[in-house]
């Protein structure tokens, strides 16, 4: 789903195969700091990733709804006296099970980035940042 | 966190949401939610400044484009489809095995549907042999599987049902009442061989008995009319599927039969006399075991089906029609085009019946909609011509069971179209809302089993057995 999630008229940072694969393990990190509902979801998405990670924001929902199948969040609408009702995702045991799994797949993913880029930055001396923004 | 907004804002809001629900896949609770978000941001610029009208713009260009968003439902609804395929239990490692579990049961009710069926042959009752008896005691044999067929496959349907549904004791004993009343009706009678009465007996029986599967389908609760459009649903799926599987046991039996001739091995006294039977009665089960199992599969055809065929039967009938009022041919009575006629407008009925059940009721009228109107209207003419053709014959020759039950059948037929036309046409014209035609439809399967139910125990004695 997330080939559209750029969002266009900024400044593209991440590529949009990242901004995808990274998708549901941080939908599910954010579940497990406790019961969210979209927006929020949306707006703790560009706090911990500094405005960086920009998703068109009505795709989060077709990504919930798939999360919601795989019985790994739990969804129930919350209608306040007053208020217009608000679906909100609490995650289960077995999307926790899933997010240690792929927590476990990033930080492999991630070590061996940094191994890489260790003896990238030994053979050749050039800033890793100017080859990443060129 | 509700904020009240500018109505012109409301009102494209609303405008917004009824644009995203013309697209099928995003569904009301989506938009719901959506909504939500939208409206969420739109606040959230308007406390940064922004004004109605920016906010607006600016939320729903976050938000993303329809299209894109509709896409990704499809495609997440429609991978949910394959899930329940492959997962149809309940979570985790007990899923296969209670599927397996299932699928024992299902196959142990089908073997013992088949061998209750062919059950008769040890007491020397076997049709399905040609030439190893007289033909006296072949007909007579025919004749007690006419009567008695569906009496010995249905209650391993129910059974099956009833298992599934866990139903209690107390239900399934009523549920064998019919049964046992019918088996004793059509074996006691004294019908002459291969008269009237008992063919149409042998008919509508099954009918009756298929009802009463119904109520072990709904687990008991029959009087509610939801539950009730479930096991129409349930027998639409049932045909389409087992149509299917006939068409494939069909061409497998054929392909046996030449194998072993061309190694001069004669199987046809076995396929003839075993193998198809048993495999036309436990099919039934084991359909029914796979209408529930693998349901998405179905309610993504029959729906298909229906489209397809809804159109096509109404230009058939229209052109019946026109070719009737341009020739002014009106209707045979002959007992063969009756019968043709009243095949046909079950056939419309349950075309129409399935094509309510696999409708969502709070849509909008469609262009289908009106398409079932013609469909409807033209099987009314139909109705009425046949009614005509066979009080005329009646008149001129007097009542005979085939003529009387033609009658009965065409009046049944007649009231459900007349109120179901009626329906449709105020549902066209919005004056009511589609669930009234569900509920008619509902309402009215009883009057069916009351019609069966008369042909098979009040025609008999009625007509002398003829």
């Amino acid at each position: 789903m997330y080939n559209a999630s750029m969002q266009a008229k900024r400044d593209v940072r991440i590529a949009k195969d990242l901004v995808a694969a990274s998708a549901i393990p941080l939908v599910l990190a954010i579940l497990d700091e406790g019961e969210s509902y979209g927006y929020a979801i949306l707006k703790r998405i560009d706090e911990l990733s500094g405005g960086e990670l920009e998703w068109t924001d009505g795709m989060l929902y077709p990504l919930l709804h798939r999360l919601d199948r795989l019985g790994y969040v739990e969804a129930r609408w919350d209608s306040p006296r007053g208020g217009r009702r608000r679906r909100y995702y609490r995650i289960t045991p077995s999307g926790r099970n899933a997010l240690s799994e792929q927590r476990r797949q990033w930080e492999v993913v991630s070590a061996a980035l940094q191994n890489a880029w260790h003896s990238l930055q030994v053979v050749s001396p050039t800033p890793l940042s100017g080859t990443v923004e060129g | 966190m509700e904020s009240t907004m500018d109505p012109s804002i409301e009102a494209q809001i609303r405008e917004w949401r009824s644009y995203l629900l013309r697209r099928n896949t995003i569904h009301h609770i989506d938009v719901d939610e959506l909504e939500d978000h939208l409206r969420s941001q739109i606040s959230e610029l308007g406390a940064a400044g922004l004004d109605g009208d920016e906010s607006f713009l600016v939320a729903i260009k976050r938000i993303g484009g329809v299209n894109e968003l509709s896409r990704e439902f499809a495609r997440e609804r429609s991978s949910q489809l394959w899930k329940q395929l492959v997962l149809a239990g309940d979570s985790g490692r007990e899923r296969s095995g209670s599927e397996y579990a299932g699928l024992l049961v299902t196959i142990c009710f089908a073997i013992c549907a088949a061998l209750a069926f062919k059950l008769p042959a040890a007491f020397g009752i076997n049709p399905f042999v040609e030439g190893t008896s007289d033909s006296a005691n072949v007909d007579a044999d025919a004749s007690f599987y006419l009567r008695n067929a569906s009496l010995l496959a249905l209650p391993f349907l129910i059974g099956f049902l009833a298992w599934k549904r866990s139903l209690p004791a107390r239900v399934i004993a009523g549920l064998a009442v019919p049964f046992i009343a019918a088996a004793i009706l059509v074996n006691a009678f004294p019908f002459q061989r291969g008269g009237d009465t008992e063919i149409l007996a042998a008919i509508h029986l099954p009918i009756i008995l298929w009802l009463v599967a119904g109520v072990a389908y709904l687990g008991g609760a029959w009087r509610a009319d939801a539950p009730r459009m479930d096991f129409v649903r349930f027998t639409g799926e049932w045909f389409i599927y087992y149509t299917l599987i006939a068409f494939g046991g069909v061409v497998l039996v054929a392909l046996t039969v030449g194998v072993f001739q061309a190694i001069e091995i004669d199987v046809e006294t076995l396929i003839g006399s075993w193998v198809l039977p048993c495999g036309a009665v436990g099919a039934v089960v084991v359909v029914a075991w796979l209408v529930e199992a693998k349901q998405s599969v179905i309610e993504n055809m029959a729906p298909v089906l229906t489209s397809v065929f809804t159109p096509l039967f109404a230009l058939m009938l229209v052109a019946a029609i026109l070719g009737m009022a341009l020739t002014g041919n009106i209707i045979d009575a002959e007992r063969d085009v009756l019968i043709l006629l009243d095949v046909l407008l079950v056939l419309v009925l349950g075309l129409v019946l399935n094509s309510f059940s696999a409708r969502d009721s709070d849509a909008r009228p469609t262009l289908m909609d009106a398409v079932q109107l013609v469909l409807v209207v033209s099987a009314l003419v139909i109705d009425v011509l046949a009614l005509a053709a066979i009080l005329s014959r009646i008149t001129e020759f007097g009542f005979t069971p085939n003529r009387t039950a033609g009658l009965e059948l065409n009046v049944v037929l007649l009231a459900n179209l007349v109120w179901s036309a009626w329906l449709l046409s105020a549902f066209l014209r919005g004056r009511r809302p589609f669930s009234d035609l569900d509920r008619w439809q509902t309402t009215y399967i009883p009057v069916y089993a009351v019609w069966a139910a008369i042909v098979v125990a009040v025609f008999p004695p009625l007509f002398a057995f003829d």
